[in-house]
């Protein structure tokens, strides 16, 4: 680890002027993260603006029949808070399937939004990496790509977004506020995170020296039809090949709304609402999914290592909309 | 945090070094002051500033387990958070949890039921399972293993370390002393 000066921020108006008076200057909360890439030297902040102790961590309801999470619950507070797990059991799941109890207990919503990718040539570095050092190249193309994205990359990335709680959040259409120098706005969950284009190096659409305060969940929970499916290699603490969060809203067997968002395949939760399309006033059967699922992955793009990832892929979309429709064990 | 460029390490280079801070933890009960540089992580600051080198460095990144601790109440992993953070927080660390020469029923359910080998893990088995047996969300041996996961035994003790928290779990169940 590199060596930083450390301030404790007091309120929010302090943390925000703290981080706009030093351009290497970042944030840090749960830490779990950050903590974690500074020891490796992929982060090298020369201060840390602590937001822990700020009172940012309430869950609350909010106007329009949703529900508020506040940027600093943790993991453990959002998964196993009674009006998350009865109307968003989708979310609570998704948690779950994430990290352990003890990172659950640190780890924060705010920071889950902006951990980085686990491609172990963005942690290695003394690897070239365009996310971590823009324009030197990427090793994981050509390389060792198991866990890497086969949608949405570029030649400059094939990173994936790690986080299983983001994709049910952007299944369910969260929306994500942000305070900075200009003011408070909202970004929806599906513009947050970028693709990585010609500038991996930038993960999300926060602007400098903004901070997330919330994350706003829309009423519809699809409590009753839902699915988090997460297919990895072992079945407890690891991150996914491939996630899936599925959430239907049905009349009998009649597909009336459908949302599907993939994780372990992109550089952010992968969502093509034209696909979701192909459910509204369907009935729900296997081969309508297979025809949903192929037309969520069209274009997909396996890089040797990561290519049997759209078949995977495809079956994991086609067993979660099954079990979001039909229950558990389908 | 999102993606700034690098920070040119020359300029750092000429970065006087920060000075150190003094911090209050309450570790197991007593009130400990120690003074700690930003980097220094809470586990590097109990086993380094404070003697108690009970709790481990496995992996020292998150991933294993054995540095776990209860801050709080809650269990985390003590190599991820710097001491600086914690500032005024209550520490529970192996060393906290027999009373004299008693051990605590966990400490006795694993002895009871042999669930180490080298015992490396111990300590971080031990305290994550009193934050489980407090969370109260596992009912059944699966859920045990499900919410043991984020604690690994290189020796493969898991089938009796299940044993020795259900052990404990069903005894508190029962609401029995010991």
């Amino acid at each position: 680890m590199n060596s930083f000066t450390y301030t404790r921020a007091d309120d929010l108006t302090m943390a925000l002027r703290e981080v706009a008076a030093d351009g290497a200057a970042t944030f840090i909360a749960g830490g779990t993260n950050l903590i974690d890439l500074m020891k490796e030297n992929v982060m090298r902040p020369t201060r840390l603006i602590d937001i822990s102790h700020l009172a940012l961590n309430e869950i609350k309801s909010s106007s329009g029949g949703g529900l508020q999470l506040g940027a600093l619950a943790t993991n453990t507070d959002v998964a196993y808070h009674e009006e998350v797990e009865r109307r968003y059991p989708l979310l609570s799941k998704a948690i779950l399937a994430g990290a352990s109890p003890q990172l659950r207990n640190m780890a924060t919503v705010g920071g889950n939004l902006l951990q980085r990718t686990r491609c172990c040539y963005f942690y290695d570095t003394a690897t070239p990496c365009n996310k971590r050092e823009p324009g030197v190249g990427c090793s994981a193309i050509a390389g060792f790509n198991r866990g890497h994205a086969i949608l949405g990359t570029s030649e400059h990335c094939i990173a994936s977004h790690p986080s299983d709680m983001c994709v049910a959040l952007a299944a369910l259409k969260a929306v994500v506020r942000v305070t900075g120098p200009a003011g408070d706005r909202t970004i929806p969950f599906a513009e947050f995170h970028r693709l990585p284009g010609d500038t991996p190096n930038i993960d999300t659409n926060l602007a400098a020296h903004e901070i997330i305060t919330a994350v706003d969940l829309p009423a519809k929970g699809f409590a009753e039809h839902h699915s988090y499916l997460k297919v990895r290699d072992r079945t407890s603490y690891a991150f996914a090949l491939v996630s899936v969060a599925a959430a239907l809203e049905m009349d009998r067997d009649t597909i009336t709304e459908a949302r599907l968002a993939v994780g372990g395949v992109a550089h952010k939760p992968w969502r093509e609402p034209e696909a979701e399309a192909l459910l509204h006033g369907q009935a729900a059967i296997r081969e309508r999914f297979e025809r949903v699922a192929e037309a969520l992955l069209r274009g997909a793009k396996g890089y040797g290592h990561n290519s049997f990832k759209t078949q995977l892929a495809k079956l994991t979309i086609v067993r979660a909309l099954s079990q979001a429709a039909f229950g558990e064990g389908h | 945090m999102n993606g700034k460029p690098k920070t040119d390490t020359a300029k750092k280079a000429a970065v006087s070094l920060p000075t150190k801070s003094r911090i209050t933890l309450k570790v197991n009960g007593a009130v400990k002051r120690v003074e700690v540089a930003p980097w220094t992580t809470l586990l590097d600051a109990l086993r380094e500033h404070l003697d108690l080198t009970g709790t481990k460095k496995g992996c020292d990144h998150g991933q294993c387990g054995a540095c776990t601790v209860l801050v709080n109440g809650k269990r985390i992993t003590s190599c991820l958070t710097l001491a600086i953070m914690q500032d005024g927080a209550e520490v529970t660390t192996i060393e906290g949890l027999a009373e004299g020469e008693v051990l605590h029923p966990l400490q006795q359910a694993f002895v009871d039921h042999d669930a180490f080998q080298c015992g490396y893990c111990t300590p971080g088995q031990i305290c994550s399972a009193l934050g489980l047996l407090r969370e109260g969300k596992a009912k059944s041996p699966d859920g045990i293993r499900e919410l043991m996961s984020g604690n690994i035994c290189r020796c493969g003790a898991y089938s009796n370390i299940v044993a020795a928290i259900e052990q404990v779990s069903q005894m508190e169940e029962r609401g029995d002393e010991q």
